[in-house]
């Protein structure tokens, strides 16, 4: 049985903090001058990406790369998935190359398991309709590590500020924060909120405003912004992105209320001016950039930690 | 030449009771029921020794696929799926390619079941052209042939005046009209029901009152209009109390449920697995009890399939993308006997004279099994244990979300008009 990363759940919280601590390692590995190590030499990587997402199939190929694999890219906007081919056909094809990890990004929820039954290569699920993202999930826990040192997850208040109804990094991110034991609130109008929460141990508010000026116990330790899809108001689930921003926005003044230390984080592509302003998105306590270099430690992590051979890091480094 | 069969040592169960009987078939219909009978020189001698001897299954809620389909089912496989299953009687629903909605059509279709001839085929149709829900179908051209059942099923008719309209037209020529009960602008885009999975696994969801609104809608149509509905797969708690006020309250309606929806949860769907994807979707624990309670205190007239073959590589899609439906003829019986708390006998009056009443097929099945009657039974070994092997199925495709599920009962013969197009759990056509 292949191992996978499909989701933080199956992960558990072990598996993300055995990550959180290997994606330490890797970062150790970018810093040097030649940021590459030979740990995954002969091993191949396909990035089955049929939806498009040039930053996350480039981190993780630029991850797959700093170890040494040989990186496939699939491409569905130049591939057999435009004549009509199958995603069955699609991965046993794949899978009759010999191949040992698929890095999947897909439209829709749930094809990273569906494709697991096809193959016996490992599956990474870059992101899978609104459900899940975990590598986001877990590249934003390490980040919120590192710009929070001497922090415990359980100590910390975490806003989630937007659709989360139809966002596959809130999933995640609730996850992996609920099992780090962190506080989190759902910051949204009750039209972006999924039909039920049961069982996700989140906090719910329709008022930003209120959120982020708390203080004391109910202070934010950080503010993740989610991105905004502009059709939502076509869909009456917003009358106008003019009236989102007023309500739910992080403008300047909302983030001029957060507490000092508290960061701002977005998991990209921004639209600025709609969910995060311009000012907020550039300003000191944005982490956006930081998520991004970390998203390729946090990837080369999961790609070692799926197909390595086990042994330390810092022995196959040599 | 007249042919005899005779299907000796088990209990003749129908709507008079449980008794000792052989029953002695001549010619396609029953001439003798009774003890211990002399099979005539030349008989074919059927064992039913340990079987229960009931009248054939009657299946509302049956699709064949044909035409337009054939790569996931035709009407001789599903109806070879159907014997097996132990029904003789199915209805074929009208959401073919072409549809069903026309005399034409019915024609085709009929003549399909009677060169099968593995059990009677009757056909549905449509209540509007195309399944369009904008124009009335002509009914009474369909009606003329026999069509006695009218749905769109797998839409609900949408406008609250053709729906109307159209229920006053049928009650002019004694006919049924059966709803598939959705409204589409609430579920628009939903894929499974809307709830705590739904929105765990980012699955845009169908809610229950989708469903309710359009079963309070037409009981409320019937009672303007004095007109029978049927309501078809009701899958939730609530509009199995609706229907159960409305009966109280005399209003002329009928309902059926499905097999899955008393063994099966939105939990399945957790599998992200489309063999799981049906319409109306699985639903919670709750409505699964209540669809119980229903099948139990007779507010749900019948347990019907749904059957609804898929080939595989249509069904193999991601979970929002694959077609809704689920195999069900040859597992309707097993599950009935291994999931609900009911006697035999009311397992049986579900799958059998119930329906057959409700289809407007009483003339032909459902029993009584009393000589004169047309020769159309089941014999049902209710002990046996199996398990269910998708490759096994006779239908032509394999989505089965039963694979592997261990159940407790199984059809042993089929007599189909006198002869016995099952022996031994095997097609003989």
């Amino acid at each position: 049985m292949s191992r996978h990363l499909r989701s933080i759940e199956e992960l558990g919280v072990d598996g993300i903090r055995t990550l959180l601590d290997l994606a330490g390692h890797m970062a150790e590995v970018n810093r040097r001058s030649i940021p590459k190590v030979p740990a995954l030499r002969g091993k191949t990587v396909v990035s089955l990406f049929f939806e498009d997402s040039t930053r996350t199939r480039l981190s993780f190929e630029t991850a797959a790369k700093r170890l040494s694999a040989d990186v496939m890219t699939f491409s569905a906007s130049s591939s057999s998935a435009n004549k009509g081919e199958s995603l069955r056909d699609t991965v046993e094809t794949l899978d009759a190359m010999g191949i040992d990890a698929v890095v999947v990004r897909h439209k829709s929820s749930g094809v990273p398991w569906q494709i697991a039954r096809w193959t016996d290569a490992s599956i990474v699920n870059a992101g899978d309709g609104w459900h899940a993202h975990p590598t986001q999930a877990l590249l934003d826990c390490y980040t919120i590590r590192d710009r929070l040192p001497g922090r415990r997850f359980d100590d910390l208040h975490v806003a989630i500020v937007g659709d989360v109804k139809h966002s596959r990094v809130a999933r995640s991110d609730v996850a992996a924060l609920r099992a780090l034991g962190a506080r989190v609130t759902v910051v949204a109008p009750p039209t972006l909120l999924p039909p039920s929460l049961d069982g996700w141990g989140v906090e719910v508010s329709h008022d930003l405003d209120a959120v982020v000026g708390a203080r004391g116990s109910d202070a934010l330790d950080v503010a993740y912004v989610l991105r905004m899809q502009l059709e939502r108001q076509e869909q009456a689930l917003v009358p106008t992105l003019r009236e989102y921003t007023s309500c739910f926005g992080l403008t300047p003044e909302r983030a001029a209320r957060l507490p000092d230390h508290a960061l701002v984080m977005h998991p990209g592509p921004m639209n600025r001016g709609v969910e995060i302003a311009p000012e907020v998105a550039d300003s000191p306590r944005s982490v956006v950039t930081a998520q991004v270099a970390n998203g390729v430690a946090v990837r080369m992590a999961v790609l070692y930690w799926l197909l390595g051979s086990g042994a330390d890091l810092a022995k196959e480094a040599e | 030449m007249s042919t005899t069969l005779v299907l000796k040592g088990g209990d003749v169960v129908d709507q008079a009771g449980r008794r000792r009987a052989d029953v002695v078939v001549v010619d396609g219909m029953i001439a003798a029921v009774g003890p211990d009978l002399d099979a005539p020189t030349g008989a074919q001698v059927l064992d039913a020794a340990g079987c229960l001897v009931s009248p054939g299954l009657v299946d509302l809620h049956t699709h064949l696929r044909e035409p337009g389909k054939e790569e996931a089912e035709t009407v001789e496989t599903g109806s070879r799926a159907a014997a097996l299953g132990g029904f003789t009687a199915v209805l074929a629903m009208p959401n073919t390619t072409p549809a069903i909605d026309s005399a034409a059509m019915v024609r085709e279709v009929i003549e399909l079941g009677r060169r099968a001839s593995l059990c009677d085929v009757y056909v549905s149709g449509a209540i509007t052209v195309g399944r369009g829900g904008e124009r009335l179908a002509p009914l009474a051209e369909m009606a003329a042939l026999g069509v006695r059942f009218f749905t769109d099923d797998g839409n609900g008719v949408q406008d609250t005046r053709l729906m109307r309209r159209a229920l006053e037209y049928a009650s002019g020529l004694g006919v049924t009209l059966a709803q598939h009960c959705e409204d589409d602008a609430l579920c628009a885009g939903g894929v499974m029901h809307e709830g705590e999975w739904s929105s765990r696994l980012g699955l845009a969801g169908q809610p229950s009152e989708a469903e309710e609104l359009m079963v309070l809608r037409d009981l409320a149509l019937s009672r303007l209009t004095g007109a029978r509905v049927h309501f078809q797969h009701l899958s939730t708690r609530r509009s199995v109390a609706l229907v159960r006020e409305a009966r109280a309250a005399g209003l002329p309606v009928s309902c059926e449920a499905t097999p899955h929806h008393f063994t099966l949860t939105h939990a399945e769907c957790a599998s992200y697995d489309p063999v799981f994807k049906v319409n109306p979707p699985l639903r919670t624990d709750a409505d699964v009890a209540a669809v119980k309670v229903g099948l139990g205190d007779g507010t749900i007239d019948a347990i019907a399939t749904d059957h609804a073959p898929h080939a595989p590589h249509t069904k193999e899609l991601p979970f929002d993308q694959a077609p809704p439906g689920m195999l069900g003829l040859e597992t309707a019986l097993a599950l009935a006997l291994t999931e609900l708390t009911l006697p035999v006998e009311e397992v049986l009056a579900l799958l059998s004279w119930r329906p057959a009443m409700v289809g407007g097929m009483a003339e032909r099945h459902g029993g009584p099994v009393t000589p004169g009657r047309a020769a159309n039974l089941a014999v049902v070994d209710p002990a046996h244990e199996w398990v269910v092997d998708p490759n096994a199925l006779a239908s032509k495709a394999r989505n089965t979300p039963y694979a592997g599920r261990r159940l407790r009962g199984r059809v042993r013969h089929t007599v189909f008009g006198g002869v016995a197009v099952v022996v031994d759990a095997e097609a003989q056509r």
